[in-house]
């Protein structure tokens, strides 16, 4: 059963299709010569499929930010293409851009930073609508609510400010944000690093439901794979600005190509192999 | 199995080094609500053991590290007593403290990126710790820096001495701040969240230099952390933190075997699916314990942990569980620790 | 090119532009130093044209100010209508004067504020960094003139100081001791006036910028470590507070000529605030321009001594 839906989901055209994305920084100073020159990304390729659960992992420098910063159009990339529901994107004129931007969401490491501090909880979640003006008054209040209600959030603490919660919280509050203007692709830049291992469960079973009630595709970025090689429906491995393995999750974890892959995978076994050892039946 | 309560007197009498008995800390200005941060909290560290704290956020870990090494902020007040060697270390004096700390307790910080400073090179750093707490002359100092930042297997010990933090990578800092923190011998480090923000590869290898420097200086250790997994093949005793307070604790082993507390179960039950090998599973949701942790001022009677857990009956409601001890070692705050 | 290089090339295009814009509105402010000449019966509307020839005031404005800039380069700064002297001659001698004037007080004012600064932020909230804080803020209310006259009265009431002037009349007589003494006690109003107007500043720039660092993580685990109160306040917390310092230390320098003017004119002493104001008074066009660019010059001096130290104390500023 389960085998089938895979294949239905992979007869279906990928979301996002990158096409040798390449995204180079220089520093450079005034008066001077010397450059400083970080190549983020070489000649990317990889596909988002739909409705599915994409993490992508790696090293920190390994370029997955900047990816995930170009994909929500927030980076433009050197050379190369990014085909978001069949169109090019990358190069997307401002007009483009204004209609492409609510469908495709980013939440952030720090919430807290990505946060105003200012803005209570129901004033961050209504910003973003109010700014699409999709909707005013009475309506976006209560919208706000259902949206607070939705990501787990009691609509009680509307009117707290964006400090007064725990680190999971905000990051609830900024799935809530994301989600307020119904996109197609959500993207999570770290968002579970720096958050202890109960919530960050949480955060992901909040997913796993809002994927299926919104019928969201999510990428999910992160340099860990103990929890979320438990969830994701592909992974994407990084390394030095190229994608160098990309497969779904059984294929990876039985028979990762790459050696990167399997020392990633070696880091995150030797402690679970050596707690199975442990816990004998533990299963 | 046969659950006896026990008291505090009936302990052994064994001299540990460290000693925890009732410490309760609040925070708070004088006629402000406090807010309780540990509750009756008590722990015990022989010499040369490993013990791992384990607990969300909010628990009250950090405190636990913070008070012991006297570093509370100014409205924190404290209850208890903590005994290390034999000395009361609540009410010591500033100065007194300051030839504890980093000379017989030193403490690994979260981030070292931010606890070291950033107008110093690093070698100075780990010197000026070495100069606070023994009389050897400048050369020697630095000497000695570089010779502790060669045993947490920095190579180019020399070049690291004369870095400043922010040359520095995320995993050389680890190291650095290991070195700092063992560089007096001291006969107990804690390490609050030693690995916390560190990519797969290098936390492993950063628990891989702390294992071989404890085996080689026999420094008891505190390991406070939230990933159970972590503790793994490491730990000697696992103490479960909930809510500013140990609901269970005994020999890893044990902990991790046969774990009788439903919060420990709900944190074991996260670690011990990673990863399937078999990715055919269904991904599904994963078992989480459900809500968060409570606010100790608004916990009233019952069993702190009895909104989230999914064994309560009518007594986890109306009464705080005792302290049982089922088995030699093992002791844990349940009603339910049977089932 | 390092870091200090292209500074030096900011402040020299600085330098030039400041004084394109310095020629510009002095000769946009009405009336000349001849203006009042002619006024005069005796002298000739000939005699007047002459020296206004002589002195380039007949030319259009590109041209007096390439003529004022070789000047410069021969090292005369243009010429004193009223003096009838190059301009750096006159400059040199009452810069000098005000140079140890300020130098004194902004010297002394650091060093009464980095200490007690540091003092207060390690005790925020005590006695005495609440009294620091009150006084401070009555100090900076008053102006400096108020400050200076309430020293002369009390000064001219008990006779404690002489009052006015640089050194008193009989100062060539002097032996070499006697000499530094003499200077000394004409210094004291002045300073103390510069003293008290600045301390409040500087002092509040160390408590903020100290506490500020004080709260640090990397204190705190200093303070872990078991490193003394003493090495924790100045070994680790004053170098990393001392960015915003020196910021400020470079600004201070740039007010070291233009600060203290009007002191000086209540005070007497016989620096560049007497002569601006002469100099302004008589419309002695080049002398306004001499005084107003050798501030800038200290201005732009002090930014480069501030960039130096930056350098020599941040590693990260080393880094960009």
């Amino acid at each position: 059963m389960a085998a089938e839906q895979a294949t239905k989901r992979a007869a279906r055209p990928a979301l996002v299709r990158v096409h040798a994305l390449s995204k180079r920084y220089v520093q450079r100073r005034i008066f001077s010569r010397d450059k400083f020159v970080v190549d983020a990304l070489k000649n990317v390729d990889v596909e988002i499929p739909p409705d599915c659960l994409t993490a992508l992992v790696g090293e920190s420098g390994s370029g997955k930010s900047t990816l995930a910063s170009c994909l929500a159009m927030l980076e433009t990339p050197d050379s190369g293409e990014i085909w978001f529901e069949g169109r090019e994107i990358s190069r997307a004129a401002a007009c483009e851009l204004e209609s492409l931007r609510p469908k495709i969401q980013m939440v952030f490491q720090d919430s807290s930073g990505a946060l105003n501090p200012r803005f209570s909880a129901a004033q961050i979640i209504a910003e973003p609508l109010e700014i699409q003006r999709r909707v005013s008054g009475r309506k976006l209040r209560q919208r706000t609510c259902e949206l607070m209600e939705e990501v787990g959030l009691s609509a009680d603490w509307a009117d707290r400010s964006a400090h007064e919660f725990s680190g999971g919280q905000r990051q609830r509050l900024a799935i809530a944000r994301a989600l307020a203007l119904r996109p197609t692709l959500l993207i999570l830049d770290e968002s579970l690093s720096g958050l202890d291992l109960v919530t960050q469960a949480q955060i992901l079973n909040l997913l796993a439901e809002i994927r299926i009630a919104h019928s969201l595709t999510c990428l999910l970025i992160s340099h860990d794979l103990s929890l979320v090689g438990q969830v994701a429906d592909h992974i994407a491995v990084m390394h030095k600005g190229t994608i160098i393995e990309r497969d779904t999750r059984q294929q990876v974890f039985e028979s990762p190509r790459h050696a990167h892959t399997r020392e990633l995978l070696a880091a995150t076994r030797t402690i679970a192999s050596a707690f199975r050892a442990e816990r004998p039946g533990s299963e | 199995m046969k659950s006896i309560p026990i008291g505090r007197s009936s302990r052994d009498e064994i001299p540990r080094l460290l000693r925890v008995c009732g410490l309760s800390v609040k925070y708070g200005a004088d006629g402000q609500a406090l807010e309780a941060a540990l509750r009756q909290l008590d722990l015990e560290i022989s010499a040369g053991e490993v013990v791992g704290i384990l607990g969300e956020s909010g628990c009250g870990k950090s405190t636990l590290a913070l008070s012991i090494l006297g570093l509370l902020p100014a409205d924190a007040r404290v209850d208890g007593s903590i005994l290390f060697r034999n000395e009361e270390l609540l009410g010591m004096s500033e100065a007194q403290l300051r030839r504890i700390r980093g000379a017989k307790i030193s403490l690994i910080n979260q981030e070292p990126g931010l606890a070291l400073s950033p107008v110093m090179r690093v070698g100075e750093q780990i010197a000026e710790v070495i100069g606070a707490h023994s009389g050897l002359k400048r050369k020697a100092r630095k000497q000695e820096a570089e010779a502790m930042l060669r045993a947490v297997n920095l190579t180019n010990a020399g070049r690291i001495c004369a870095a400043y933090p922010h040359q520095l990578s995320g995993g050389e800092l680890h190291r650095v701040a290991i070195g700092q923190a063992l560089a007096c011998r001291p006969d107990l480090v804690i390490a609050d969240e030693p690995t916390r923000s560190l990519d797969v590869i290098v936390q492993a290898e950063i628990l891989g230099v702390l294992r071989n420097l404890k085996q080689k200086f026999g420094t008891a250790l505190i390991f406070i952390t939230h990933d159970p997994a972590l503790l793994v093949g490491f730990a000697d005793r696992v103490v479960v933190m909930y809510a500013g307070r140990a609901v269970e604790q005994g020999p890893s082993s044990r902990m991790f075997g046969r774990p009788l507390h439903p919060y420990t179960k709900g944190l074991l039950n996260l670690v011990a699916r990673v990863p399937r090998r078999d990715g055919s599973a269904p991904a599904g949701l994963l078992p989480v314990i459900p809500g968060g942790p409570p606010y100790l001022e608004a916990l009233t009677s019952g069993c702190a942990f009895e909104p989230r857990c999914s064994r309560k009956t009518e007594i986890c409601q109306s009464e705080d569980p005792e302290e049982l001890m089922p088995e030699a070692g093992h002791r844990v705050s349940c009603f339910h620790h049977g089932s | 090119m390092n870091y200090l290089t292209r500074r030096l090339i900011h402040g020299i295009m600085l330098l030039i532009g400041a004084s394109i814009l310095c020629f510009l509105f002095a000769d946009f402010a009405p009336g000349s130093f001849f203006d009042e000449i002619k006024l005069n019966p005796q002298i000739s509307p000939e005699t007047v044209a002459a020296l206004r020839s002589r002195y380039g005031l007949d030319q259009p404005m590109p041209v007096r100010y390439v003529r004022w800039a070789k000047s410069v380069f021969r090292g005369e700064w243009g010429y004193s209508f009223a003096y009838n002297a190059p301009v750096r001659s006159l400059l040199a001698v009452r810069a000098g004067n005000t140079l140890l004037l300020t130098g004194v007080a902004t010297f002394l004012a650091w060093l009464i504020a980095v200490p007690w600064g540091i003092w207060i932020a390690a005790h925020p909230g005590r006695g005495i960094d609440r009294l620091s804080m009150g006084s401070t803020s009555v100090l900076l209310s008053v102006p400096e003139l108020v400050l200076a006259l309430g020293l002369l009265y009390l000064v001219v009431r008990t006779h404690a100081l002489p009052v006015g002037g640089m050194v008193s009349l009989r100062f060539d007589q002097l032996g070499r001791w006697s000499k530094i003494r003499d200077l000394a006690t004409h210094l004291v109003i002045p300073v103390t006036t510069l003293v008290l107007a600045n301390l409040p500043i500087i002092l509040r720039h160390v408590r903020s910028s100290m506490m500020e660092v004080l709260k640090a993580p990397f204190i705190q685990a200093a303070r872990g470590h078991g490193i003394s109160k003493a090495s924790l306040l100045f070994h680790y917390a004053l170098p990393a507070a001392a960015n915003p310092l020196i910021s400020l230390f470079g600004f201070s320098m740039g007010g070291l000529l233009s600060g203290s003017l009007l002191v000086e004119v209540v005070t007497g002493w016989p620096g560049l605030g007497p002569l601006l104001l002469e100099a302004t008074m008589s419309r002695d066009l080049y002398v306004v321009v001499g005084v107003v660019m050798s501030s800038t010059l200290f201005m732009i001096l002090g930014n480069l001594l501030a960039d130096a130290m930056l350098l020599a104390a941040d590693p990260r500023v080393r880094m960009q």
